[in-house]
């Protein structure tokens, strides 16, 4: 790892102010992804400020059919609040797959999007929910807010603050597993909202996670997996890599979509 | 140089660091604590597993200066006058290591399992776990007996959570 500067400010002003001023500055938040990045010298900032100790990016409130989730909010806090699992059970879910319990109890929702990693679970839930992603500047949909494989909407020293996620009235996701690293081979977030159903797939895209338009109509006709008998993604645009070509990525978007119907339709 | 003050096993402590330095490293090379080992140092294996503010997690993937302010209990702070924590012992009586490399990241998930998830722990609920813990002798065999065993007896036992 090349040496750093560490910053540790207490209030997201303070971090704003920091990055302002820092040359050549990245955010840890978790630090689950940016640490092993950093120790293969794959990034190597010459200072790094640490959100960890700002209160104001925590925590969990649901207000009418909203519910929104500080930025560093933890893993492991989504999975023990009854908030989320009463409002979105199918957050609480899809968390349970994120990583191992260790990764879990560090990593955070706001450095996940931020990363948008093409494997993450956050990014097809915030698709697929129509989630808000909050920063300390603006508000930006998430349908405006991933850009591509590690890329986003945020400008230098943006912070996120929050994601804000209305209620959806059924929602599930299903994720073929990476045995080893436990990302999402192929993970698909389907939500039934008042005006319509989204669908939205991570770890198959070679642009990252995206939307899928003509399922979104035939299960907005019919919410039943059935409807999307007939329905395929372009193998052209799937990743492949020694793990799954990508017709067998592309493969598994049906199948894993036709399992998250049938499982939010079952809860 | 940055200052990071924490508790480690119960015992204050304060040191000046460059940034850069893992906690695991700080463990092992500041504090000369040993038992925390490095397999992976990718946030694989699990055998850096410490308990931080009572969670486990991957202290190969912590900085040192993340853990000021904060508590940390390592493989050396759970045994108390001598005796072995009811989870160390239960390794030791259904022989749940070989080489003993992953043992004392297995011990501290293994506890931080039962704190989360009670002592009654089935096979299926201790394997899936586990799963950010890599054994590459035992075919794990042993350490789900083990753990499960450990579960049991940390209820009898008053509980010695002697740092945490």
């Amino acid at each position: 790892m090349y040496a750093f500067e560490y910053h540790r400010p207490t209030s997201v002003s303070e971090a704003a102010k920091l990055a302002g001023q820092a040359d050549d500055m990245k955010f840890i938040a978790g630090g689950h992804t940016l640490l092993p990045t950093m120790k293969m010298r794959l990034a190597g900032p010459a200072n790094l400020i640490d959100l960890g100790q700002i209160a104001e990016l925590r925590g969990i409130t649901r207000s009418g059919d909203t519910l929104t989730i500080g930025a560093m909010t933890r893993y492991v806090e989504v999975l023990n609040s009854a908030e989320v699992r009463d409002a979105i059970p199918a957050l609480v879910e899809m968390t349970e797959l994120v990583g191992d319990p260790h990764v879990r109890h560090r990593g955070t929702i706001g450095g996940s999007i931020a990363n948008n990693d093409p494997s993450a679970d956050y990014p097809a839930a915030c698709l697929a929910l129509n989630a808000t992603i909050v920063t300390d500047r603006r508000k930006i949909a998430a349908d405006d807010f991933f850009q591509g494989i590690f890329t986003t909407a945020l400008d230098e020293g943006e912070i996120i603050t929050q994601v804000s996620f209305p209620i959806p009235s059924q929602a599930a996701y299903a994720k073929f597993r990476h045995p080893a690293s436990r990302y999402a081979l192929v993970g698909v977030f389907v939500a039934k909202h008042t005006d319509g159903v989204r669908v939205a797939v991570t770890g198959a895209g070679s642009n990252g996670v995206f939307r899928v338009a003509e399922m979104e109509d035939a299960l907005s006709r019919n919410f039943a997996a059935d409807a999307l008998n007939g329905i395929s993604v372009a193998e052209d645009e799937m990743n492949g890599d020694i793990h799954a070509d990508a017709a067998y990525r592309a493969h598994l978007v049906g199948v894993m979509a036709r399992r998250a119907v049938q499982a939010a339709t079952l809860g | 140089m940055t200052t990071v003050s924490l508790t480690v096993n119960g015992q204050s402590v304060t040191a000046d660091v460059d940034p850069r330095t893992l906690l695991v490293q700080f463990l092992r090379d500041n504090l000369r604590l040993t038992g925390t080992h490095v397999g992976c140092d990718t946030s694989q294996c699990g055998a850096c597993v410490v308990h931080l503010n009572g969670q486990a997690v991957k202290s190969c993937t912590v900085l040192a200066v993340q853990a000021n302010a904060n508590i940390v209990t390592t493989i050396e702070g759970i045994s108390q006058g001598g005796e072995l924590h009811p989870m160390q012992a239960a390794f030791r009586e259904h022989h749940g290591l070989q080489c003993g490399y992953c043992t004392p990241g297995m011990i501290m998930a293994a506890i931080d399992i039962v704190n989360r998830k009670g002592n009654a722990l089935d096979e299926q609920t201790i394997r899936t776990e586990l799963e950010g813990n890599l054994c590459r002798c035992t075919g794990y065999h042993n350490i789900v007996k083990a753990v499960a065993a450990g579960a049991q007896a940390m209820a009898q036992t008053p509980l010695r959570q002697a740092a945490e």
